[in-house]
């Protein structure tokens, strides 16, 4: 894998630190005085998602990290793994469940996810933002209630709960945001 | 149309700086400090291996080979040399440029507000930019020995600390790098530990440097060498430096030559050394300190701005 020189380093930048691929958030030239000048540099850790602060003496080099994002189709899971694959190139991928994490809450099969990939093994799947899921559980709704935004649960066909308001339906399709886990719409097919 | 041809200042901060400017001239004159204007470029470049200069050719009409000029990353060599002319107390403001350095402490060409007194040591010196300061609003300098701060920062002594202790305090915080270069490891640590403490509106001075950071300022010998240097920084970040200037000419070829090793064994093009202003010295400099004030930083902590970008007409990115 390529190094980069300090030179190189802005946010976004994947890096291996510590035996872990990170991304740059943000990189500061630091110079004290009439001295050595240095990179201040924060990073995001990929695999645990932790923040940490690193100083490196400016020109110095740092290995890169094989990253990279690629939209990948959900196909189904396991159990323990859950199976993606790349529509152009019709390779599958698995991604744990460390990688997988909350965005298994949100699909069921067919959707297409952003996967970040390091050294060909996804790191971390985000779901799409949306999603349309099938109500497959909530207590009926009070007649004629509407506007007053009253809120009740509702298991989705993932498994999910999340609030709908008072008129949804069992049955019923819904769009919800993955990001807030919020109710947006009652959706068609 | 993009807004791209628009000066990175707000016209506020412009029309300010032109007061601020008058103000320091105004505080020059009343100490029949003189004005002088030295050469942007120069023969020479500076040898700090801290410091990248940029260069440029001149093609004479009378001369087939290009010479290579240096731009200043300081006017220091000339102010020196007009003072062992004897033109007594000067200043100067004037624009510097220093290659590989950007961000928003930085920019590659900034101003630079200089001067040097006759007679004085950098204690006097000290005195005479707190006056200036207060004049800005910075009221009480408080004014603090390097090690002290250090060492209350770090427990450590940065005068008295072996190299590997440093360098151990150094990983501690962070340093991904295997120097053991001790004026690295200690601008290391100050950065990482002393700066974020000197935070806050409030500007300090800092005096006594380590032996190995005295640039061009004199050595004193205590019960271990000091440099007489001393930095002004003003919510954590260095605004000016200052010297009780070297004149011994030997000494100060001596330190050339250490920075032209230096630089070579870090893979750096050696500089073509100042003669003139080794011989200006060897002629005699009087007695004398001197200080370079970043304007652009001091302006930008006064007007509480968060990057150098909002008090230069352009910056290096829409010049």
């Amino acid at each position: 894998m390529a190094t980069y020189n300090t030179n190189e380093f802005r946010s976004g930048l994947k890096l291996m630190i510590d035996g872990d691929p990170c991304s740059i958030i943000e990189n500061e030239f630091v110079k004290p005085g009439k001295g050595q000048a240095f990179n201040r540099v924060r990073l995001r850790n990929l695999k645990t998602g932790r923040v940490l602060e690193k100083t490196y003496k400016s020109g110095d080099s740092v290995e890169g990290a094989d990253v990279i994002d690629i939209t990948l189709q959900y196909l189904y899971t396991d159990g323990d793994m859950w199976h993606f694959m790349d529509n152009k190139s019709y390779e599958q991928h698995m991604a744990d469940k460390n990688a997988i994490n909350d965005a298994a809450q949100w699909i069921k099969g067919e959707e297409e996810c952003e996967v970040t990939l390091w050294n060909g093994t996804p790191l971390s799947v985000a779901a799409p933002n949306f999603v349309i899921l099938k109500i497959t559980q909530t207590d009926p709704g009070v007649r004629g209630d509407t506007a007053t935004g009253g809120t009740k649960p509702a298991t989705l066909e993932t498994g999910t709960v999340v609030k709908v308001p008072l008129f949804v339906e069992e049955g019923e399709l819904i769009r919800v945001d993955t990001r807030t886990g919020e109710y947006m719409s009652r959706a068609k097919e | 149309m993009t807004s791209d041809w628009q000066p990175s200042a707000s016209l506020d901060i412009i029309w300010q700086r032109a007061e601020y400017y008058k103000t320091i001239r105004r505080f020059m004159e009343e100490r029949d400090i003189m004005e002088v204007q030295t050469p942007i470029f120069s023969n020479s470049g500076n040898t700090d291996p801290n410091l990248s200069s940029f260069n440029t050719h001149f093609h004479s009409p009378n001369d087939k080979n290009p010479i290579t000029f240096y731009l200043n990353t300081s006017p220091e060599f000339a102010m020196k040399r007009l003072l062992a002319a004897g033109s007594g107390s000067i200043y100067q403001i004037c624009k510097v440029f220093r290659d590989h350095e950007a961000g928003i402490h930085h920019q590659p060409e900034f101003t630079m507000l200089e001067w040097y007194r006759l007679g004085y040591d950098h204690h006097q010196l000290m005195d005479e930019l707190s006056e200036l300061l207060s004049i800005f609003g910075y009221h009480s300098v408080e004014r603090m020995l390097y090690s002290d701060v250090f060492e209350s920062c770090t427990g450590l002594h940065p005068h008295l600390a072996d190299t590997n202790t440093l360098f151990e305090q150094a990983k501690y915080y962070g340093l991904e790098t295997n120097t053991v270069d001790r004026g690295l490891l200690l601008d290391f640590i100050f950065t990482q530990s002393i700066a974020p403490a000197l935070s806050g509106d409030k500007a300090v001075i800092l005096f006594d440097f380590p032996a190995c950071q005295a640039s061009l300022a004199r050595i004193r010998n205590d019960n271990y060498p000091v440099a007489e240097r001393f930095e002004l920084f003003i919510d954590g970040v260095e605004i000016a430096n200052g010297f009780h200037e070297l004149c011994d000419a030997k000494e100060q070829m001596s330190r050339f030559e250490e920075d032209n090793r230096k630089r070579k064994i870090k893979g750096q093009n050696e500089m073509p050394i100042d003669k003139h202003l080794v011989n200006s010295l060897e002629h005699g400099l009087p007695e004398c300190a001197g200080i370079a004030v970043g304007l652009d930083r001091l302006f930008m902590k006064m007007k509480g701005c968060n990057s150098i970008e909002e008090v230069v007409t352009f910056s290096y990115l829409n010049c």
